[in-house]
């Protein structure tokens, strides 16, 4: 055991148990996996990704290289740090060789976002940030304070003083001015990951992992905050940088300050033989903490006179510092046991590496919005270079190192004193001499000296190049260890200085992110939201299956028990066509025109002339883009003069009334036109079929729905137990059909009264796919099936609705484009196989039939392609609309469409192929 | 998620917006009387500057307004916002106040 | 047998005892449907003598600055755009409250358009009904930025809304009826982190 006691922040009074690589290890609240397997001497079982070689637990947090651990319990998850996993009851990981698994099992637990205003955002709990965070919440600014520890205080270990007392009895005193604090919200477990434009930075609140019942009940298990500040401080502190050398990932080779937090923080002592090779003062107090818990240790410093204050520390203990002096290697398999020390190599016996080549500051969150970072030479690192507007970035995170001089940067004159400590500078030692092949840069990828040397070698003379060649910097650690290092070995390979290379960009997430807690909320049932008419419950009961259309679930088919989709179908489009049968057609876009130039707008819109529509009058009209190209299709009644109503396809309902409004407000906006979306406040369903007349009567008793009265295309006003209620004459069947439009609060009553008024006909509830095979039959297109963007009227036959008298409407100008005269243009026809029993898959090719009814040889010539297929109840056999090539020049001609490796051949025919006269439709 | 400032709601999420392409691009007072190339270059071409940009926008998740705006396309930093002026729509299209 | 009868009915009335129920086992909020109302979307140049005549056909003023609303007699007034407001009644009938505004509008060149059922409403008590909505909402909810008075149009979750405040812990939701199922199952999901420990 390597527990120590009297150090450390843990419970140890209470105990857990976790199973690592099936061995169970008992550790204390507060501990973190790494810290109880270190108290054990153990390490996860895990090995590098590319070369096998074992690896250990080499820093105390999120900068850790190696100690990645697969999760299995409370729920699996992949490639997690053992030192971010904090220690509970029951958990159960084990080491990974470089990659981890998925979860096999659904994650029930919750994830959720928060959005947060504040007039400051502080990220880092360190003396800097907690100083920082004081000052302002002392002004009365709205505060937030986040920290990705579980605690907060930073890098304090608890032996500073601060303001003559300790150091954390002030972080203590702090937290709580800040706890009760109304206008500061104080998250500890929560690691600001990506700083956006805008003073916007997202942060990742654990809010469960600490707890043992994985969160499931109540709490969401991690939040995303989504903060805005209107301003940003940065306090995230520094990340110590390692010295590469040969053999350097062995496990047992550690960051200086790393071992000295496992000491503070957790009271485990993470080797008994200690060598400290630095080139920095700080290493210093780890080598004089570690000896002072009982470990033997040295310190070999790579400048060339060890630094005088801490020289005197070392003697008083008895620890041998040696200056001027490298480590160029170590021995050892499973764990250090030797450094190889000064040219010769010498062999000094160890269990624990410590390295230190000074610190780099952690500038993530100011480079993600683009601040710039400078090398600086006095620190070996790159720090934030000019400000920019409405962040701040200071303590170590801005280079400032002196605990004296962060309290005074955080906190300006009010801020507490500390003791000023004198501090030899950092000598820039990214590497000693060895082997290049077997020094690591980038530890989690394998990568090493000799990657980048082959990097430059093949001429790349950028660090990002260098980056992407070597994958350096691209693993869950971001370059945080690596990052520096790379560029200044890539500017010692080029000869050049390190400053003129630059550093790779820094990009969110500064640590990995579950999509889970990117996803949060907007999963299952609330991935999207699903939109649902009024009477959805009337469908649900009805036994409908539903399809999505948009975000609508509309129902398409009501299948009887025992019944398919093919059968529901068929037997719902012969109810339409022998009796009568009702669509929820609620979804339709609606769009309420207003103003003394309505008609002018719609003329204007529409390819057809809207303005000679008379007051009673229903038309059918089609839009295009200023391409030419159909956009969408629909009704348009004349209530009055000065009031149209437009309908829309389901899916385009938003996008034609920003269609209309962006023409409107941006282009003619003399125009004295209000558009008004009524899509929701109008419930339509359409009742069709021969006997739909009768229901419709039978309702709306006091309407004469007689085909005098109320003609083909003309819509009528009633009224229902006083509810006004608007009838139209409108078929998308070719059926004699009324669509019955009430105020949505009164939709589910009239539903009712409709059905029960066609019982004795048999009234059948028909869904999307009867209403597709209806409408096919007759050659209706649909928007967005039967054309892609690429479709004119005229390609869809639809000559007849695009005005000649009209100067000119959107769309107008394209027409005459030689393009848009093209007699090879693909063109809307049908398709009978003409085995009469095939039903073409939709988006099938359409080639020349060959007589041997095999596929041409490649290059295969492409004719078109079938754009609906369907099983017709009115034919009795399958048919198919479908864009063709000339296509209605091709009438009559057989071509092959490929099914299952086989030329089936169909015979290209008009779109229309039930009642061609038109003579259902009225009754 | 940057933050564009609807002249009349005030700063919204960008999600909440619409792009609208370039402003000023005028809809032709007689499509009829251009040649093809013409037409084509007004249906299909803009403008890509390096640099500030008259652009539409509309506040499609607000108040569906639509409004004019100046922005960086280096840094996509809004340099002005302001509402299209009635008579001049996309013909002329650059704001002028910034709130 | 369906109901034929005319009723106006919450679109979500049937779960409105689920919504009570889990009311009682929240701390700080309270999830309600309200009442349907009479509803129209006005459209009117808000400079000149219009707003102060549909004003008295409305029960009260318009509200002149953006995103605010004032009381009427039996409803509000919610500001929407700059030519653009929605009217609600408790009082009146959707087709007498299009009608009477329409024609106090028209001579000034606008239109009232009956829209009583396309948005449907659900009211958010309770001290925590702030942090509720901070949960899918991104403007500023801060009661400083957001106090009484204050309406806007934005997103919840993934759904356009129309967030009045009532008061500090008291909000209004307009949705859209097709929208307002996602919109409670939304919000019964979020409002899990405030049930009260059992």
């Amino acid at each position: 055991m390597s527990r120590i006691e009297g150090y450390g922040r843990i419970d140890r009074s209470r105990h857990v148990t976790v199973t690592v690589d099936g061995a169970a290890y008992t550790g204390h609240p507060g501990d973190s996996l790494a810290s109880v397997l270190l108290a054990h001497d153990a390490r996860p079982a895990n090995t590098g990704v590319k070369l096998g070689r074992p690896r250990g637990i080499g820093a105390s947090w999120t900068e850790d290289p190696t100690g990645l651990v697969q999760v299995e319990e409370p729920f699996p998850e992949p490639m997690l740090l053992a030192t971010t996993v904090e220690a509970t009851d029951g958990l159960v990981a084990r080491g990974v060789n470089g990659q981890g698994r998925l979860s096999e099992v659904p994650d029930l637990a919750r994830y959720d976002r928060l959005h947060t205003h504040c007039d400051v955002l502080v990220i880092g709990a360190g003396p800097a940030g907690l100083v920082a965070a004081r000052t302002a919440a002392r002004r009365g600014d709205d505060v937030v304070l986040v920290d990705d520890r579980p605690t907060a205080g930073g890098t304090l270990t608890g032996t500073e003083t601060i303001d003559g007392r300790p150091s954390l009895d002030v972080v203590d005193e702090i937290v709580a001015e800040l706890t009760t604090s109304p206008n500061v919200t104080h998250l500890q477990r929560t690691t600001a990951f990506g700083h956006y434009d805008d003073g916007f930075v997202l942060a990742l609140e654990r809010r469960t992992s600490h707890t043992d019942d994985g969160g499931l009940a109540r709490r969401s298990r991690q939040r995303v905050h989504r903060i805005r500040a209107a301003r940003i401080v940065v306090a995230a502190g520094a990340i110590e940088r390692p010295i590469v050398l040969e053999d350097n990932d062995r496990p047992g080779i550690m960051l200086a300050a790393s071992a000295r937090d496992f000491l503070h923080r957790y009271g485990v002592l993470a080797g008994r033989e200690v060598v400290v090779f630095t080139s920095d003062d700080a290493a210093y107090a780890a080598a004089v903490d570690l000896h002072d818990a009982g470990a033997s240790v040295q310190v070999l410093d790579a400048r060339a006179t060890a630094p005088t204050l801490w020289s005197r520390r070392c003697a008083d203990r008895g620890i041998a510092v040696t200056a001027n002096t490298h480590v160029h290697g170590t021995r050892g398999e499973d764990r250090i046991t030797a450094a190889l020390v000064g040219p010769e190599r010498r062999e000094v016996a160890c269990d624990l590496l410590l390295t230190s080549g000074g610190w780099n500051p952690t500038a993530h969150l100011f480079s993600h919005v683009g601040g710039r970072l400078a090398y600086d030479p006095s620190l070996g690192a790159f720090r934030p270079a000019a400000p920019r507007p409405g962040v701040e970035v200071i303590g170590a995170a801005d280079g400032t190192f002196g605990l004296a001089d962060i309290l005074r940067q955080a906190g300006g004159v009010g801020a507490p004193p500390a003791n000023e400590e004198p501090r030899d500078p950092t000598a820039v030692l990214w590497r000693t001499d060895g082997d290049p092949t077997r020094q690591f840069v980038d530890i989690q990828r394998d990568a090493t000296v000799a990657d980048i040397a082959r990097a430059v070698g093949a001429g790349m003379t950028s660090v990002e190049h260098v980056k992407r060649y070597t994958t350096i910097g691209t693993a869950h650690d971001q370059g945080k260890t690596s990052g520096v290092i790379a560029s200044g070995i890539t500017a010692e390979l080029l000869g050049r200085p390190v400053e003129d290379l630059g550093t790779t960009t820094f990009r969110p997430p500064y640590t990995p992110v579950a999509f889970a807690a990117l996803a949060g909320r907007e999963r299952g049932d609330l991935f999207d939201p699903v939109r649902t008419t009024p009477i959805h419950d009337r469908h649900v009961a009805a036994g409908a299956e539903f399809e999505d259309v948009g975000q609508w679930k509309r129902a398409r088919h009501y299948p009887h028990p025992g019944e398919n989709m093919t059968d529901a179908v068929l037997r719902e489009c012969a109810a339409v066509r022998t009796s009568v049968g009702i669509m929820d057609a609620s979804t339709l876009g609606k769009i309420d025109v207003r103003g003394p130039d309505a008609a002018v707008l719609l003329d204007r819109l529409y390819t057809n002339m809207m303005s000679s529509l008379k007051v009673g009058r229903v038309r059918y009209g089609v839009m295009c883009g200023n391409d030419g190209m159909v956009f969408d299709d629909g009704t348009v009644l004349r209530l009055a003069d000065d009031r149209f109503l437009v309908t829309t396809t389901t899916g385009n309902a938003a996008a034609v009334l920003d269609w209309m409004e962006e023409w409107l407000q941006t282009e003619w906006p003399e125009l004295r036109v209000r558009l008004t979306s009524v899509t929701e406040q109008w419930s339509i369903f359409a009742v069709a079929g021969p006997r739909s007349r009768d229901v419709v009567g039978a309702v709306f008793a006091d309407l004469d729905v007689s085909n005098e009265a109320f003609g083909f295309m003309t819509w009528h006003d009633t009224a229902l137990d006083g509810v006004p209620v608007r009838l139209a004459r409108i078929s998308f069947s070719g059926e004699l059909a009324f669509e019955v439009s009430v105020s949505a609060w009164y939709a589910p009553a009239v539903w009712a009264r409709l059905l029960e008024a066609g019982r004795d006909h048999g009234i059948t509830p028909y869904g999307t796919e009867t209403m597709h095979v209806l409408r096919a039959e007759k050659g209706y297109p649909i928007i967005g099936q039967d054309t892609d963007g690429t479709v004119s009227p005229h390609d869809l036959g639809m000559a007849w609705a695009v005005s000649k008298k009209k100067p000119d409407f959107v769309g107008r100008r394209s027409f005459g484009r030689p393009q848009n005269q093209d007699p090879l243009r693909k063109q809307l026809v049908s398709l009978l196989p003409t085995d009469a029993a095939t039903k073409l898959p939709e988006g099938s090719q359409i080639v020349r039939f060959a007589d041997d009814g095999r596929l041409p040889a490649p290059p295969v010539p492409m004719l078109g392609h079938v754009t609906s297929s369907y099983h017709s109840a009115a034919l009795d056999r399958p048919f198919a609309l479908a864009l063709v090539k000339g296509g209605r020049e091709r009438i009559g001609e057989v071509v092959g469409v490929p099914v299952a490796g086989e030329l089936v051949p169909a015979l290209i025919g008009e779109t229309v192929l039930v009642d061609p006269e038109g003579a259902r439709r009225d009754g | 998620m940057q933050l564009i400032a609807c002249p009349w709601c005030g700063p919204r999420e960008e999600i909440e917006f619409s792009y609208g392409g370039q402003a000023a691009v005028a809809y032709p007072a007689d499509p009829a009387s251009l040649s093809d190339e013409q037409w084509a270059r007004f249906v299909f071409f803009r403008d890509n500057p390096k640099g500030p940009f008259a652009e539409r926008w509309v506040h499609s998740a607000g108040c569906r307004r639509w409004f004019g705006a100046v922005r960086d396309t280096r840094t996509y930093e809004f340099l002005s916002v302001g509402p299209l002026s009635a008579t001049t729509a996309r013909t002329s299209v650059l704001p002028e106040a910034t709130p | 047998m369906a109901d034929t009868s005319m009723l106006v009915r919450h679109p979500l009335e049937t779960r409105r005892t689920l919504l009570a129920e889990l009311s009682a086992e929240l701390d700080g909020v309270a999830l309600e449907l309200e009442a349907p109302l009479a509803a129209v979307d006005l459209r009117l140049d808000p400079a000149g003598p219009g707003p102060a005549a549909v004003a008295e056909v409305a029960g009260g003023p318009l509200p002149p600055q953006p995103d605010t609303w004032t009381g009427l007699a039996a409803g509000q007034a919610l500001r929407l755009g700059p030519d653009e407001w929605l009217l609600t009644s408790a009082a009146a009938r959707p087709e007498d409250w299009e009608f009477g505004l329409d024609e106090a509008a028209a001579p000034f060149g606008g239109a009232a358009v009956d829209v009583s059922a396309q948005r449907t409403t659900v009211r958010v008590r309770g001290a925590s009904a702030r942090p509720l909505l901070a949960s899918g909402c991104a403007i500023d909810l801060r009661p400083a930025s957001f106090p009484r008075g204050r309406c806007a149009q934005t997103l919840l979750g993934q759904a356009g809304v129309l967030l009045v405040a009532l008061a500090d812990d008291d909000l209004q939701l307009f949705v859209r009826p097709s929208f307002a199922g996602y919109v409670v199952d939304w919000l019964v999901d979020a409002a899990q982190e405030f049930r009260r420990p059992s």
